[in-house]
């Protein structure tokens, strides 16, 4: 092979890099800036180290809020994951509902997110939403703005009914790239339905899911503009979430010092998440 | 293990064939007779996978019964069939070690486990996986995959029949050779019915006892090698078994002559042609010879192919092919004669004549 070796051809990536950093790195850096300063406004800055940091980390309010994160996200994961699945398995292998199936799936994907809060804002109001009223009509007393429980139902849920689908989708392209040879050898060796799914289907719906289980945790755990116009972090604080909490300490309350630290743990946060869940579920696959 | 009797089997993938051309199976009417060890012989799209399919269950016939051992099983499903199937692409179970794999089936049907570690554990050792058996089946290669296909095929001890659906395929040349002698000596030991449905001449004439060849959907000759070879019963069967295939020409018919493009040949014996059919000559390569005596032909091209060379020349106008031994002389005004007993008359592509029926 005679492959020119030409070393300008490193100038080509200079656009990508100057973007890059305009886009992503020179804002990320001006937080780090904000984490280890104080400022008494005048625009003076103080240098402080790791101050912040430390006030975060120890603070009963930080907590709370990445408890009920964690607890968010666990919970929606525990549930759109294995109903996704489920219901890519309900889905018709071929045939002309194939899309009608898929168009109907999609159609929550394409609704904005503070379009979904403000729906489910209105759907679950107990005295005029079809979901709120329908509830306390059958005798269960339910008000998402003032019970804890309540609230915390009505975000998974809406989250459930946003982002199943996206779950669906992925598994669903996932099951119909497994060829028939397949299944047929399952019939020939006599395997049971079960068999076929452990064995067959989720194998193959492994690197599938793997995505759809970063996405999903991705996105759970920054979500903020849905249950900030569905219950604004409340009743209380019941449903204020890292980024809810995030906003109010940078824009409520001004602490910028405190909010781009927490920003800063926020962020390194997912990205460990991240990579430990990828690398355990990729450790082992051929390359 | 069973005889598996084919009875008036049609099968269209359309709901509603009409006309014959939407049949993928036309009318297929056959017994495999218990413990034969058979090959499915034809081009893509003739209909071999689709009949094997309805042997195994996968598909249901349109038209038809399916009888193994006398009994129909016509609407049995798969499972209650008994029969194993190896597919074109190995299809193992990725997350299973290879003796895992290997153990389904049994495992699937109940086999108490000391049973099931004999019987893999001798498997096993026949497809050469030994020192595999507790590895990952996904991370092999495509031809140890293929062989734990194979394995799982052979596995059980009470199938019907084992059917093989092109499954040297994926596997390189050089284990080709052994896995087909190794799945011939497999059917003398255990004497299993077999079918191995391929496109590749060779296969199918060393695996199998009788070959059925396939042509659009019809079975057009079942045969051993020899009777494939020696007397095809359509002129695909010539073209499309023996490299190169059988000669093929236009001819007129007198009594006992024929005539080839203004030339004539004597045949063995007289034939008829029903009036209006379409008359053709059959010789293979291998009865074609080329030296001073017959009619003057041209030598176009000649192939050294090893142990013989293959002769191209036109006569008349028409195209013919021989195989001549490596040291024999081509005369520079070449004459081709025919070996009276390799010439076979075809009317309207079916042979004609005393043994058409055999």
């Amino acid at each position: 092979m005679n492959k020119t070796w030409n070393n300008r051809a490193w100038f080509m990536v200079l656009p990508v890099l100057l973007l890059v950093a305009f886009n992503a790195v020179i804002p990320l850096m001006t937080v780090v800036n904000y984490s280890v300063q104080e400022t008494f406004g005048n625009n003076l800055f103080f240098f402080e180290g790791v101050k912040w940091y430390q006030e975060v980390l120890n603070s009963p309010r930080f907590h709370a809020a990445l408890f009920r994160q964690f607890a968010f996200t666990g919970l929606i994961l525990l549930i759109e994951i294995p109903l996704g699945v489920a219901v890519a398995l309900a889905m018709p292998r071929s045939g002309p509902w194939v899309s009608v199936c898929l168009v109907l799936m999609a159609l929550p994907l394409l609704i904005p997110w503070n379009v979904v809060g403000a729906m489910w804002n209105i759907f679950a109001l107990p005295d005029i939403g079809l979901l709120g009223y329908g509830i306390n009509a059958a005798g269960i007393e339910y008000n998402f703005t003032r019970q804890p429980g309540a609230a915390w139902f009505t975000v998974v849920l809406m989250d459930v009914w946003h982002w199943t689908s996206l779950v669906v989708l992925l598994a669903y392209a996932g099951l119909r790239s497994i060829p028939d040879a397949y299944y047929q050898a399952a019939r020939i060796d006599s395997a049971s339905a079960w068999s076929v799914f452990r064995y067959i289907q989720l194998p193959k719906m492994r690197r599938v899911l793997t995505i759809a289980v970063l996405l999903r945790f991705m996105d759970s755990f920054m979500v903020y503009t849905e249950p900030f116009v569905l219950t604004g972090g409340g009743p209380g604080n019941a449903t204020t979430f890292l980024s809810i909490d995030l906003v109010k300490a940078a824009l409520g309350e001004f602490n910028l010092g405190i909010a781009a630290a927490m920003s800063i743990i926020y962020f390194l946060m997912t990205l460990l998440v991240c990579w430990v869940f990828y690398t355990l579920m990729t450790k082992g696959e051929e390359q | 293990m069973a005889s598996i009797q084919l009875d008036h089997i049609r099968h269209a993938y359309g709901a509603k064939p009409k006309s014959p051309s939407d049949y993928a199976l036309k009318e297929v009417h056959h017994t495999f007779d218990d413990g034969g060890a058979y090959a499915l012989l034809g081009p893509s799209g003739c209909g071999k996978t689709t009949l094997l399919n309805i042997i195994s269950g996968l598909l249901q016939p349109s038209e038809g019964r399916l009888l193994f051992d006398g009994r129909d099983v016509t609407h049995l499903a798969t499972e209650a069939r008994n029969i194993a199937q190896v597919f074109q692409f190995p299809v193992v179970y990725d997350t299973m070690t290879v003796f895992d794999n290997l153990a389904f089936p049994l495992r699937n049907r109940g086999v108490a486990e000391s049973e099931v570690r004999r019987r893999v554990s001798e498997i096993i050792d026949m497809i050469d996986l030994g020192a595999l058996a507790d590895s990952k089946a996904q991370r092999l290669t495509a031809d140890s995959k293929q062989k734990i296909a194979l394995g799982r095929g052979l596995v059980r001890s009470d199938v019907n029949a084992i059917l093989f659906d092109e499954p040297l395929t994926v596997i390189d040349p050089h284990m080709k050779w052994m896995l087909r002698s190794q799945l011939k000596h497999l059917h003398r030991r255990v004497g299993f019915t077999m079918v191995y449905v391929t496109h590749d001449q060779t296969e199918a004439l060393t695996f199998a006892d009788r070959v059925v060849v396939m042509y659009e959907g019809e079975i057009v000759q079942i045969g051993t090698p020899e009777e494939l070879f020696e007397r095809p019963r359509h002129t695909f069967v010539g073209y499309f078994i023996g490299s190169p295939g059988m000669n093929v020409l236009p001819i007129s018919i007198e009594g006992r002559t024929a005539r080839v493009d203004g030339m004539t040949v004597d045949l063995p014996v007289p034939v008829a042609i029903p009036p209006g059919a379409r008359a053709e000559l059959g010789i293979r390569p291998e009865f074609v010879r080329i030296g001073r005596e017959g009619f003057p032909a041209t030598v176009t091209k000649i192939e050294d192919i090893g142990r013989h060379r293959i002769v191209r020349a036109t006569l008349g106008g028409l195209e013919i092919a021989a195989i001549v031994p490596e040291d024999a002389e081509i005369p520079t005004d070449p004459r081709v004669s025919f070996e009276p007993r390799g010439i076979n008359v075809y009317a309207d592509s079916w042979r004609v004549g005393s043994e058409a029926g055999a």
